[in-house]
């Protein structure tokens, strides 16, 4: 399912646009999966599935498969349904160096959104 | 080309003595009868209120308020702004701007609603200046907030001011439009250099109710409080608790589907919510 994201979100011209500085690699932590996710211009390049030897990443968002998974429903339930939410309810850990994350923070929240089972 | 048409909204610059200092704020109003002032979100302005003072039904029966706090919306920040590290926002200064506004404004105990930080304030006032107001009006109002994000990221030259909006998007209930839900977000997105960041002062440090809720004397001042679902940060949990601190029957309203900016992300949903409570502060 993760794999799916580079082409739900490049395919988004709007998307594109708008994280068009953006050159970053973070990590997505699912549970016990991580996966690494390569931006470039805004555009999702490569996508890479753990587990990793010395991953190499600038933040990292990890939060249990059971959470992912309420966010990425149809029409998540209140506290499920914004990256800010599983923030505020501590579903949701951001780790590292979070400046890309804040300063594109419409972008992250629409591209994770993507996933979403209607997206 | 089709005609124009104006809205009943008229608004105006109010010129008054608060804080210490000259001030210059922005007023709109509509209607007549009791009047009902109108307090914005942190990093807002008054454009959220613009359905209220757009309904006929409640302008029919109340002068509707509502004024862009100082540094917010179309008020000016108070002159020499430039000389303070940062604008913050503390309870002392947020009740002496309401009961400024009204005193300044001739208004006969006036009604107070406050969304947010506004529905924070109003409980302030309901506690402090109870012989000022008729009743006051919570949305998205609790006793505190604790932190759950750094409030940094909001204010500083290499992150965007957008960041505001980008941050309370999600506090937007599934109910909203999307012609609703970007009108708000745009309100924050023209919010001035760290000023979202220093409301939050407010809500998150200085303006912990908490320990007086139970003061309130709700005889002299009645309390309505109205929370969105979807908010998770003023949460129906928290409104829930403001009522049973404050006691005296005071009830919380929980608005299925809205989340922290009912009056601007869902107006026909919220204003179903809000006529029964008009209708009981007429009729009291």
């Amino acid at each position: 399912m993760i794999e799916q994201l580079a082409e739900r979100a490049n395919d988004d011209a709007l998307l594109v646009h708008r994280g068009r500085f953006l050159d970053t690699t973070f990590l997505l932590g699912v549970g016990d999966q991580d996966w690494l996710v390569r931006i470039v211009d805004g555009r999702v390049v490569k996508i890479d599935q753990g587990p990793f030897v010395m991953p190499r990443y600038t933040f990292a968002l990890r939060a249990s498969a059971a959470d992912w998974d309420a966010f990425w429903s149809a029409a998540p339930r209140p506290g499920f349904h914004d990256l800010f939410a599983l923030i505020r309810f501590r579903r949701l850990a951001v780790e590292g160096d979070m400046h890309d994350f804040m300063a594109n923070l419409f972008y992250f929240k629409a591209l994770l959104a993507k996933l979403r089972r209607t997206a | 080309m089709s005609a124009g048409v104006f809205e009943p909204i008229v608004g105006r610059y109010l010129r008054l003595e608060m804080l210490g200092k000259p001030h210059r704020l922005y007023v709109e109003e509509a209607g007549s009868g009791i009047p009902l002032l109108c307090l914005h979100t942190a990093g807002s302005d008054a454009r959220q209120y613009r359905a209220i003072l757009n309904d006929p039904e409640i302008t029919s029966r109340f002068r509707v308020i509502a004024f862009d706090l100082p540094w917010h919306g179309k008020s000016s920040p108070p002159e020499g702004w430039q000389l303070l590290p940062e604008y913050r926002l503390t309870a002392a200064e947020y009740r002496e701007i309401v009961t400024s506004v009204s005193k300044a404004m001739g208004l006969d105990r006036p009604v107070v609603m406050g969304c947010s930080i506004g529905g924070r304030i109003v409980l302030h006032l309901a506690l402090e200046h109870p012989e000022e107001f008729r009743a006051v009006i919570g949305l998205q109002s609790g006793g505190h907030v604790d932190p759950y994000y750094d409030t940094q990221w909001l204010y500083r030259p290499d992150v965007h001011g957008e960041v505001s909006a980008a941050v309370v998007s999600g506090l937007i209930g599934p109910s909203a439009t999307e012609g609703n839900r970007w009108e708000t977000l745009w309100h924050y997105m023209q919010g001035g250099p760290g000023i979202f960041k220093g409301d939050l002062y407010f809500y998150k440090v200085d303006g912990d109710i908490r320990p007086r809720l139970g003061e309130i004397d709700t005889g002299r001042c009645p309390v309505y409080l109205l929370t969105g679902e979807y908010d998770y940060s003023c949460t129906p949990e928290d409104t829930k608790a403001a009522a049973a601190a404050i006691g005296q029957g005071t009830e919380a309203v929980i608005m299925e589907g809205m989340g922290h900016f009912p009056m601007s992300e869902d107006p026909e949903g919220f204003l179903a919510h809000l006529r029964p409570v008009l209708d009981r502060i007429e009729q009291s």
